[in-house]
């Protein structure tokens, strides 16, 4: 019995051993610069998950191949450790933990939402660990003073306060009167908060202000308050849940306004899944392909389209092409600061002043990114029914023009 | 607080059918757990994970260009064998326990649905699209997606259809033996374990056929069963067990229920009306209960 202990404790002692023997390669391991990350692989995050992960793997893939990263002299190549949060925030954070502690990652992606980045990021800055995140945009995640914390994307509240500026546009400038329905989760709410900042901005007055569930399927109750109020613009915004319900329902009830915005349309598929019912609605977007920001590792828009749809055999939404510019932004920080120091790095991030394929970048006090745009795109459909999302605001980047007020339902 | 439901009586008469139509789904989803609840004492807490798979068979008959009411046929009796299978390798060991096992065990049957539907089917949201068209009442101020009309008519039909089956054939027969005395139908040659797995079946058939109307007229994603699950509870705690048109009146009755909370609290409070309900029923129950005791002591 005794004897069977002491080879079970030497057992035990051996495989501890060999466990942080492999575990423990540091940041910077030959040619290698080792990023971590934890991301959604399965879960409910788990499509955008997916598209994170191949937006950092294109990125890695172009920039190896296209002469690494020159520090000090040398040529280093990008890899990337990566864990499966379980779309977990608790999981997430002792992911990062794990990444930092024991694989010893000196430098950090972001994962997929602004939930498990809020979850994350206390731990990077507890270690000093700088980490650019591309599919955080909550507003709250650039106001706690965080050092390491950079964000390629436009903050959530920039979203969709420029339907209602639009919207004011179309109406000479006066007022208009908005109609709001916001799930009730972090993203979502910032997106309410820079709407209602609009509407105080132009003179604007909201007739409508529903919180929707997180369970949500079902917004009947707010699109008959919409059909009596009859508002100016209604503004949804409740992931793909939101979108693709919004739209059921709004075409089977026949709802008729003036403007409709949301956000989440790409990811929800929105017009595969609904085709014509979804012509008209206005869709919030970090990035379009027709949009003429240029790179020398992907070009353009067009371009990384393109390559993307070759190698993983669909369309780039958005949270793909910001994934991938967060590697462009690693590598130029990584060269200017000419070092792995991550104190210098962290100060080179914050200088950044680039352009991507994916819109230029340049960090605030807080991380965010201010020197990029959102996009508002329109579905817009042919006779045959083929959809398209096509750019109509700002009117510099605008690939089509906005077809306003939406046509009611009985004249479709 | 908005009362504008009570300013325009319009919205008032939407509300009301439209809590109709939905309350009729739930109390289909609700008669399968109130029958297995009643034959088994099992509480099935993936009562609406069975559901949502029922909406994904519903959902794939539409990807590959079969029009989804057809996922009414169709998934039930997927379902069917799904609902035996689970029998057969869980409940079984479970059924003659104390009811706290078979809530977890059926807990961890939801888990690892959840995580199956996700891992097999993706994190997207879908829906499957009937294109039925609307139907315009009151000068066209209340407005019935007929998708939901659909849903309530074939949930109607279904429930028709199980009670004559009940009252009826040799099965429904046995079952309703076993649910009033087990040990005296085995007694007496009825073959109970046929029967459990056979109610086991009928529930998840139920649930698939609920699944497909639901992927017809709302949307489905593989973590959105347990609202379904927390409002058939509600509805059979309210009915009682083997109560058919108790059943049917308080599923219509939580429909309505949530539709006006929904719009006097907000949507946001939709789902926690429906908790803060079964609470107030429960209390009320186990005060009813406790007088009935002091009486009889």
């Amino acid at each position: 019995m005794r004897f069977n202990k002491i080879i079970l404790s030497f057992v035990s002692a051996l495989v501890i051993l060999f466990s942080t023997s492999v575990a423990s390669f540091a940041k910077v391991v030959g040619d290698k610069i080792i990023l971590g990350a934890a991301i959604s692989l399965t879960g409910k995050y788990s499509s955008n998950g997916v598209h994170t992960q191949n937006g950092y793997n294109m990125a890695v893939d172009r920039i190896n191949s296209m002469g690494g990263v020159k520090v000090g002299g040398k040529t280093y190549k990008f890899d990337i450790i990566y864990y499966d949060d379980e779309s977990n925030p608790k999981r997430a954070a002792q992911l990062a933990e794990r990444l930092i502690s024991q694989d010893g990652v000196e430098f950090m992606l972001g994962p997929y939402s602004s939930g498990l980045t809020k979850a994350i990021a206390p731990v990077t800055e507890k270690y000093g660990v700088p980490m650019v995140e591309a599919n955080g945009a909550s507003r709250s995640l650039f106001t706690k003073g965080y050092k390491y914390l950079f964000a390629v994307l436009a903050p959530a509240n920039l979203y969709l306060d420029v339907a209602i500026d639009l919207a004011v546009e179309k109406n000479n400038g006066k007022g208009v009167t908005v109609a709001m329905a916001f799930e009730q989760d972090a993203f979502s709410q910032d997106v309410r908060l820079g709407v209602l900042d609009a509407i105080k901005r132009t003179g604007s007055k909201k007739v409508i202000d529903d919180k929707l569930p997180k369970e949500l399927n079902d917004m009947a109750a707010t699109l008959v308050k919409v059909k009596q109020m009859k508002p100016d613009v209604l503004v949804v915004s409740g992931h793909t849940k939101g979108a693709l319900t919004a739209i059921r329902q709004i075409s089977e009830m026949k709802v008729d306004v003036p403007m409709l915005a949301m956000t989440h349309c790409d990811a929800a598929k929105l017009s595969k899944q609904h085709g014509k019912n979804s012509q008209y609605a206005l869709c919030a977007s970090q990035w379009h392909k027709t949009l003429t920001y240029k790179d020398d590792f992907f070009k353009d828009g067009m371009t990384y389209d393109a390559d993307f749809t070759k190698e993983f055999g669909y369309a780039p939404p958005y949270q793909a092409a910001e994934s991938s510019a967060a590697l462009l932004v690693f590598k130029d920080a990584f060269e200017r600061a000419n070092s792995f120091d991550q104190k210098k790095v962290r100060d080179a991030l914050a200088a950044t002043n680039m352009q991507t394929f994916y819109g230029n970048i340049k960090f605030a006090e807080g991380g965010q990114n201010v020197d990029k745009p959102m996009v508002l795109f329109q579905v817009m459909c042919d006779d045959a029914g083929k959809c398209e999302n096509k750019v109509v605001a700002p009117t510099k980047w605008a690939s089509a023009k906005l077809i306003h007020p939406i046509p009611s339902w009985s004249k479709r | 607080m908005d009362f504008m439901v009570f300013q325009y009586p319009m919205i008032s008469v939407q509300a009301c059918l439209d809590g109709i139509l939905l309350g009729i789904l739930f109390a289909l989803i609700a008669y399968g757990m109130a029958l297995q609840w009643g034959v088994m004492n099992i509480i099935n807490i993936a009562q609406g994970d069975l559901v949502i798979l029922g909406g994904y068979i519903a959902y794939f008959m539409y990807l590959y260009g079969i029009h989804p009411a057809w996922g009414v046929i169709v998934a039930p009796v997927i379902m069917y064998f799904v609902g035996i299978a689970i029998y057969k390798l869980v409940i079984n060991k479970v059924v003659d326990r104390d009811l706290f096992i078979s809530i977890l065990a059926t807990f961890g049957i939801s888990i690892l649905f959840m995580q199956l539907m996700n891992f097999a089917f993706g994190a997207d949201v879908v829906l499957a699209n009937s294109d039925y068209g609307t139907t315009m009442l009151f000068n066209n101020n209340v407005v019935l997606p007929n998708s939901k009309i659909f849903s309530a008519f074939i949930s109607i039909l279904f429930a028709i259809c199980l009670v004559i089956y009940m009252k009826k054939s040799k099965l429904g027969r046995a079952i309703r033996a076993t649910a009033q005395n087990a040990r005296a139908a085995k007694i007496l040659g009825v073959d109970t374990e046929k029967v459990y797995a056979a109610t086991f079946g009928i529930n998840a058939a139920l649930c698939g056929v609920a699944g497909a109307l639901i992927s017809i007229t709302f949307t489905i994603h593989p973590y959105m069963g347990l609202p379904y699950t927390i409002r058939s509870f509600m509805i059979v705690i309210v009915a009682g067990l083997g109560n058919l048109p108790g059943v049917a009146m308080s599923g219509m009755g939580l429909g309505v229920f949530e539709e006006f909370a929904d719009y006097i609290l907000g949507t946001e409070f939709r789902i926690g009306s429906v908790f803060l309900l079964l609470v107030l029923i429960l209390i009320y129950r186990r005060f009813k209960l406790s007088r009935k005791r002091e009486y009889l002591k």
